[in-house]
């Protein structure tokens, strides 16, 4: 048997891929191989390959819409951060604008105050001086009258209450 | 980019030439010399029993056998334990499954179009185990099933019966229209129509006889300059010329896998869309 194969082996000149007392055994064992492969493959390996590239398919795309639904909520928070700064702007104007008008209300009470206080105060020491003022001319009139009378009765005369105050009264008015 | 593309290209030329050159010369002075290399790049297709040394039956576990489970025990660890995770971030094990998965499924889509979804199954069972069976055979003292025309040959008439069946179960005797050219003038119709049945009786021989033949090629040609490492002289020389063509197997044993699978998508697409 042994001689057999080895004659065939010779007469087709080295190639072993031409010996066709090989081909059933080749022949059935790769059969044998295709069928496992095929139902490993069917069986166990594609349905759990497919199922996780379906599975991170639908986790990508879940992925991606949550990270849709995250920007706008970013941008609606944007948009009320700034709303919420243009009016914490607008407060502050008006706060601003209001103290300004208080302190503003406030000065100008003030200073009618002053104003009034000043103006009495001016009003009183008019008084005062007309007061005075008075005073000295009466008190003139008196030294005057007196000093008349001294000097017509220096110069020998007798004074005449009545003349010399007329006198007086018209040198003072003159 | 293209200068650097012709250089290396240049370079890879002249590797080319000197390697040719040494092995004529070593050709014509080995047997003068008397050391006498004795070549064997074919022993390594040897079909052999894994137990004993007996005749080989259809049911003898040979090396065959042994390398095609491997083949099986490599689609399971890549595609079930790989996978066993289930993360919706995939580890690395995981990433390579889904992308195995998803570009024989993009495949089959894109050329197949929608309807031949359906048949991804048989379509990755091909791919997997051509895939697998290649890459496998790089391994050194390993064998490959592929380069074997009775295991490809087999491949291919599995996708011819079933193409041929499919095509007329879904469309009937319309099926026929893939062989009568409605856009080419009526005369030359029947002309076209020789030439298109016998390019389609033709297809599982070049389906099957490409993938063995690149297959059994690189692997020849590996042996090959093996062979020629026992010469001291050309040692190293032959020994960059096995690394530079196991790079290259890397690359073809993908290649094959691929282009077997994408004309499987190309026959599926004529069974299921016979007009032109």
């Amino acid at each position: 048997m042994a001689t057999e194969t080895h004659g065939a082996t010779e007469s087709v000149a080295g190639m072993p891929q031409l010996e066709l007392a090989h081909f059933p055994n080749q022949i059935f064992w790769l059969l044998v191989t295709l069928v496992v492969i095929y139902f490993v493959l069917s069986k166990i390996a594609l349905p759990r390959i497919s199922s996780v590239l379906a599975e991170r398919s639908g986790t990508i795309m879940n992925d991606i819409s949550a990270a849709e639904e995250l920007k706008l909520k970013a941008k609606d928070a944007e948009n009320a951060y700034n709303k919420a700064l243009a009016e914490a702007k607008a407060e502050a104007q008006r706060i601003s604008g209001e103290t300004q008008a208080a302190i503003q209300a406030d000065l100008n009470t003030a200073l009618a105050k002053a104003d009034a206080e000043i103006a009495a105060k001016a009003a009183e020491s008019e008084a005062a001086i007309a007061e005075i003022r008075a005073n000295a001319a009466d008190s003139v009139k008196v030294v005057a009258k007196d000093t008349a009378k001294e000097l017509i009765a220096a110069f020998g005369g007798k004074a005449d209450a009545k003349t010399v105050t007329a006198a007086i009264n018209a040198r003072l008015k003159g | 980019m293209s200068d650097q593309a012709k250089k290396s290209g240049g370079t890879g030329k002249v590797i080319f030439f000197a390697i040719l050159a040494l092995i004529l010369l070593s050709i014509f002075i080995v047997p003068t010399g008397g050391e006498g290399l004795s070549f064997h790049p074919m022993d390594q297709f040897q079909i052999k029993p894994v137990f004993g040394d007996g005749p080989i039956h259809w049911y003898t576990v040979t090396n065959a056998t042994l390398w095609m489970g491997l083949t099986v025990l490599g689609v399971v660890l890549l595609l079930i334990v790989g996978s066993s995770g289930r993360a919706i971030v995939p580890s690395k094990g995981q990433s390579i499954a889904e992308l195995t998965y998803g570009f024989v499924y993009k495949m089959l889509e894109d050329v197949g179009g929608k309807d031949s979804v359906k048949y991804f199954p048989y379509v990755m069972t091909l791919f997997c185990f051509i895939a697998f069976s290649n890459v496998l055979g790089l391994l050194p003292a390993s064998f490959t099933p592929t380069t074997h025309i009775a295991v490809t040959g087999v491949l291919a008439l599995l996708v011819f019966v079933f193409v041929t069946v499919l095509g007329f179960v879904k469309n009937g005797a319309t099926f026929l229209e893939l062989f009568w050219v409605k856009s080419a003038p009526l005369a030359l119709r029947p002309v076209l129509a020789i030439i298109e049945l016998i390019s389609y009786f033709v297809r599982p021989v070049s389906h099957s006889i490409r993938l063995a033949g690149n297959m059994m090629a690189g692997h020849a040609v590996i042996k090959v300059f093996a062979t020629f490492a026992a010469i001291k002289l050309i040692a190293p020389v032959s020994i960059a010329a096995i690394a530079a063509m196991y790079g290259l197997e890397i690359l073809v044993a993908f290649i094959q896998a691929y282009v077997f699978t994408i004309l499987t998508c190309v026959y599926l697409k004529d069974a299921l869309h016979p007009a032109h």
